[in-house]
């Protein structure tokens, strides 16, 4: 458990970075938290010849909320910051609320948002968060800068939309709709532990005609990627989130979710665990609109 | 926790009996451990083993060519390189006793271990090579350029069908895989079978989990240049038995091998036994002429250290109208792994445990222990009683079930009663003596268990049904421990010329408070503050001869030790005061450090002056040549048979059947280890037990999958509870001292540990009493709580 040999730099730009990164020369990786990365490398399943530390890039550590009310979070923002941060708290409680379920205070005071985003594991809850709320992917590259929506950022377990010689500089949340509710929700062996399966819902309310107006429902360890369940969105749309549409929500998902066995839980375990969460989440989404 | 831990004892001095705060908390605490990897030895080069990716095949090839050039590397050896060492057998933990034998004649074929492996491989994760470089990152670089190449055989993972006649062998010159076998008969089985109201039959599997202690294993050694003399650091339970076995395996005289166990994170009897790498790295040590240190990371540790616990149990019970047991059936098949590493231990224990605290007429007992793919197993905290305690408490709420009563009642019904004591169960213990148990009180532990868990207020919660999904059971466990065993452990006091005391006990600690628990028993059997006292344990140069800190004996076996070592001492100073004050001994009396006439107003003299100083001028010299100075004994305390600790543990869980998540809303645990010596480290083990018994009862799990590669490789997989997982403990205690030492202690290290998976099991069942569902293995995962719920509502 001791990694290869690996060189070590830690630019101050994000010019600086991409050209590293685009040296045909050396395999470089990105190291921000490592909460990830540090692992595998010392199981030597990673095995780079350059760490490119970004945490020293000024702009990167800037979280912010845009004059289009955007949210803004650099590659080298720590998760822990981002939870705490006053206008995530009021603007994307989901995504404060997922950085909660993420492993233990330790972990989350290293790790960062885009880290998590980046190296997408499909049980974690950051990509759900994302695709939840529907988040864009700034990239830099040696051909530019590139947004990418949240729905083709996410590729394979461990694989996204960034290149080898890409750096994922920024994730941009958009301001949630008006009137809307949300809930996260996991089942985990133990507390901080990856999800066993998990959700992520987001209900806008039609005010007027007082129903569901959209509908985003998102699971993690549920597939190869986060994975949105539209027939279970369309069974809320145009309801009043009452249980027989929660039910038909969640026969959508015993009937669509097609998650995978491993030592933790068999597939048919994560499909019903995934249906009853998003009962209860449906029901704690629709009180919060 | 509410407890009346801190009554009054008997002890001399009063120390016995008192929560006094751990002398070792304020070195570890501050970070002064001394662990193996702290120990640094300049000029170290570093150990790394290849390991089998195969968990069966023919080795066909070798070349360590490529990595014997890589950079920093020092050697690399494979198994022909160490063929002319013997390999290893633990040869300690494989002798049959002699009564065993004697009266049951049990199979036990050895398989000695090759230190690297040659022809074949037995497991994923057995050495197959190691290279000593510079540091461990070259040593592992290293370990990439290793070309083995293997031919697969069939792998077998299943015990059950490692006996079919058709199953590979894994050692070629057994006649099958069959590592042990032994079997045990009370009375007349079959006809109280026959004549029996009631019968169960049902088959319980304990399954595989390991120790994972804090601190891997480790081991470093030098060849000291000033001596010549092999000295070796490792975190083991038994460092007397590993100064022998490196002596036998080198070729050394013992008394030129010096083992020290300085500070060590954890054992839980994965440490107890031997391991090729503690041969090899002193090997290496004498061979290159450098100090060498191996430190094992956690794959290793989880893949390649020894497992434990998996074993099968097809068990039956016989009962009366009444629910009285008249007969039990257990055939129990053990999955070894790939060596024979340890014997008859877990399985004969499992065997001597099974029938616990309840008073069973006849028996059949057939243990099998089994060779298959896997890595080996061994002792682990609990050594075979967990597993046998988790098929028979299964087995006998089966039987409340099956014949109605509630189960606290069907296991009060069946309890040896205290005035039966000693009791015979017709058994032979593991020692090979008539097994009795010497002390106890099992209804007062049922009485206190059930008093605690309120089984009304559970009950009549079950009546209301379940809310939102979530429904409440109650369990109930017992068990018994035959702890102490021996054969010996030595305890060696001396008095230094300042008056401090130095106790030296065979027995390392791995964080049980050695330190504090034995200076308090030396306080109080010589009279002296406790602080006057300095506890050294596991280092073999302290005490020539020791056994270790293993199957919850140290505290029975060292502690009786360091009391009659102690006891020694005393009549020794109060005799060479008595000289020195020029008054008869038996005027004299001995405490907080001072010798002092019995009467008030008498002379008295400190230790400190009376083992400082010569003799004083006109004092008769002793005529057999001791004086102050010299005080010492050495005691090998040898217990008469085994102290017999007991607990009942009960549980109230409640169980989403929806999710199949399971909180433990209230632990119950009463238990009797005789006198405590020292109530919070006492707490300390059993709540520690404890926590690693719900490890196995809900989270922790050992899986391989059928190619014999084990899927629980790293934390990530293998999970072991933290503090959030653990439940505050309702506990309580009853005191029932052993006649079999003059302490009146018995052991409780492993105590906690071995009820949890029982009594859990038991509790989930019951709280899914509705579904008539049987909890026949774990861990509770959600996963598998929700399929018992699915199949029963299938069915």
């Amino acid at each position: 458990m001791k990694p290869t040999s690996f060189d070590y730099t830690a630019p101050n730009t994000v010019g600086e970075a991409v050209s590293l990164l685009a040296d045909e020369e050396r395999e470089a990786k990105v190291v921000a938290g490592g909460q990830s990365l540090i692992p595998m490398l010392s199981m030597r399943l990673a095995r780079p010849e350059l760490l490119v530390d970004i945490t020293r890039i000024p702009e990167l550590g800037r979280l912010h909320v845009d004059e289009s009310g955007n949210l803004r979070i650099g590659a080298a923002v720590r998760q822990a910051h981002a939870a705490a941060d006053n206008a995530v708290r009021d603007g994307w409680p989901l995504l404060a609320a997922a950085i909660g379920h993420i492993g233990h205070p330790q972990i989350r005071n290293r790790g960062t948002v885009c880290g998590s985003l980046a190296h997408h594991d499909p049980a974690a809850e950051l990509p759900t968060a994302a695709l939840a709320l529907d988040a864009r992917f700034v990239i830099t590259g040696p051909r530019g800068t590139r947004t990418v929506l949240a729905e083709d950022f996410f590729v394979a377990t461990f694989s996204t939309a960034v290149d080898a010689d890409e750096l994922l500089t920024e994730v941009v949340f958009p301001p949630p709709p008006a009137h809307h509710g949300w809930a996260f929700e996991e089942l985990t062996r133990r507390h901080g532990d990856f999800a066993t399966v998990g959700v992520a819902v987001v209900l806008e309310r039609d005010t007027a005609a007082g129903t569901v107006r959209t509908a985003r429902v998102v699971f993690c360890g549920a597939g190869p990627v986060p994975v949105r369940l539209p027939a279970a969105e369309d069974a809320l749309v145009g309801s009043d989130a009452g249980e027989q549409a929660r039910a038909a929500a969640a026969r959508a998902v015993l009937a669509g979710l097609t998650p995978s066995d491993d030592v933790h839980a068999t597939a048919e375990y994560r499909r019903e665990g995934a249906a009853h969460l998003l009962v209860h989440a449906c029901t704690t989404a629709w009180e919060r609109c | 926790m509410s407890h009346d831990f801190d009554r009054a004892r008997p002890g001399n001095g009063g120390w016995i009996g008192r929560s006094v705060p751990r002398v070792e908390d304020d070195r570890l605490l501050r970070g002064n451990g001394r662990y193996v990897d702290d120990i640094a030895l300049p000029g170290a080069v570093e150990a790394a083993f290849l390991r089998s990716p195969h968990a069966h095949a023919r080795i066909e090839s070798v070349d360590v060519t490529a990595a014997l050039a890589a950079p920093g590397v020092v050697a690399v050896w494979t198994g022909d390189d160490v063929a002319d060492l013997p390999a290893m057998l633990n040869k300690e933990e494989l002798r049959t006793p002699p009564g065993l034998a004697e009266l049951l004649d049990p199979v036990v074929r050895m398989t000695p271990m090759p230190l690297l492996a040659r022809e074949k491989v037995l497991y994923v994760g057995q050495p197959v090579a190691v290279v000593l470089a510079e540091n461990r990152y070259l040593a592992e670089d290293a370990l990439e350029l290793v070309e083995v190449r293997y031919a697969p055989l069939p792998v077998l993972v299943d015990p059950e069908h490692a006996l079919t006649p058709d199953a590979p062998l894994l050692h070629e010159d057994l006649a099958d895989n069959t590592a042990v076998a032994v079997a045990t008969r009370v009375g007349d089985p079959e006809a109280a079978f026959a004549g029996a109201h009631a019968v169960v039959s049902e088959q319980f599997d304990a399954h595989r989990y390991v120790a994972s202690p804090i601190e891997t294993r480790a081991i470093s050694a030098q060849v000291d240049p000033y001596s010549g003399r092999l000295t070796v650091w490792s975190g083991t339970q038994t460092p007397h038995r590993l100064r022998d076995a490196i002596a036998h395996t080198l070729g050394l005289e013992s008394a030129t091998v010096h083992v020290i166990a300085a500070d060590v994170g954890g054992g839980f009897g994965q440490k107890g036994i031997l391991y090729v790498e503690e041969l090899l790295v002193p090997h290496a040590a004498r061979r290159l002429g450098r100090p060498v240190l191996w430190r094992e990371d956690r794959n290793e540790n989880l893949t390649a250290s020894s497992h434990a616990r998996e074993q099968i149990h097809r068990i039956e019970l016989a009962a009366d109208a009444e629910g009285r047991l008249i007969a039990v059936r257990d055939r129990i098949t053990v999955n070894f792994g790939a060596y024979n590493m340890t014997g008859l231990v877990v399985p004969y224990n499992s065997l001597c445990h099974l029938l616990g605290p309840y008073r069973v007429p006849n028996v059949h007992i057939d243990v099998v222990g089994v060779l298959t793919n896997t890595t080996f197993a061994t002792p682990y905290r609990g050594a075979g009683r967990p597993e046998t305690v988790f098929a028979m408490e299964r087995a006998m709420d089966r039987l409340a079930a099956e014949l109605g009563i509630e189960p606290e009642e069907l296991r009060a019904r069946n309890l040896v009663r205290p005035d039966e004591m000693p009791y015979a169960t017709g058994l032979v213990d593991r020692s090979g003596r008539p097994q009795s148990y010497d002390s106890g009180d099992f209804p007062e532990l049922l009485r206190r268990a059930v008093a605690k868990a309120d089984v009304e207020r559970v009950r009549a919660q079950q009546r209301e049904g379940a809310r939102d999904g979530k429904r409440v059971g109650i369990g109930f466990a017992m068990y018994i421990e035959a702890t102490g065993l021996g054969p010996f452990e030595t305890a060696r006091i001396d008095i230094a010329p300042s008056g401090r005391v130095r106790l030296a006990i065979g027995a390392p600690s791995q964080g049980q408070g050695h330190r504090t628990s034995m200076a308090q028993i030396a306080a109080d059997a010589i009279g002296v503050p406790l602080d006057a006292i300095d506890v050294v344990g596991g280092d073999t140069e302290a005490t020539p001869f020791g056994v270790g800190t293993i199957a919850s004996r140290a505290l029975v076996n060292a502690g009786n030790a360091t009391h009659r070592a102690g006891r020694l001492v005393r009549e020794k100073i109060v005799e060479a005061a008595a000289r020195r004050l020029g008054v008869a001994a038996d005027g004299l009396d001995l405490s907080d450090g001072v010798v002092h006439a019995k009467e008030p107003g008498g002379p008295s003299i400190s230790l400190t002056e009376l083992a400082g100083k010569a003799p004083l001028p006109g004092t008769p010299e002793p005529t057999d040549g001791r004086h102050g100075t010299e005080i010492s004994e050495t005691v090998h305390f040898r217990p008469p048979g085994f102290a017999v600790a007991s607990g009942a543990h009960a549980a109230v869980v409640e169980v989403d059947e929806n999710t199949g998540e399971i909180e433990i809303l209230h632990y119950v645990v009463v238990h009797d280890a005789g006198n405590i010596v020292n109530p919070m480290i006492a707490e300390g083990q059993v709540t520690g037990g404890i926590a690693q018994g719900i490890g196995g009862a809900l989270y922790e799990e050992m899986v391989y999958g059928p190619d014999g590669q084990p899927r629980t490789g790293t934390y990530m997989d293998y999970l072991v509870p933290t503090s959030s997982e653990i439940p505050d403990l309702d506990m309580d205690e009853i005191f029932t001292p052993s006649p079999m030492n003059d302490l009146g202690v018995k052991g409780l290290g492993e105590g906690g540990a071995i009820a949890p998976q029982a009594v859990l099991a038991g509790a989930v069942e019951d709280a899914l009493r509705p579904f008539d569902v049987v909890v026949r293995r774990g861990p509770l995962s959600p996963s598998r709580v929700r399929a018992l719920i699915r199949t029963a509502a299938r069915t």
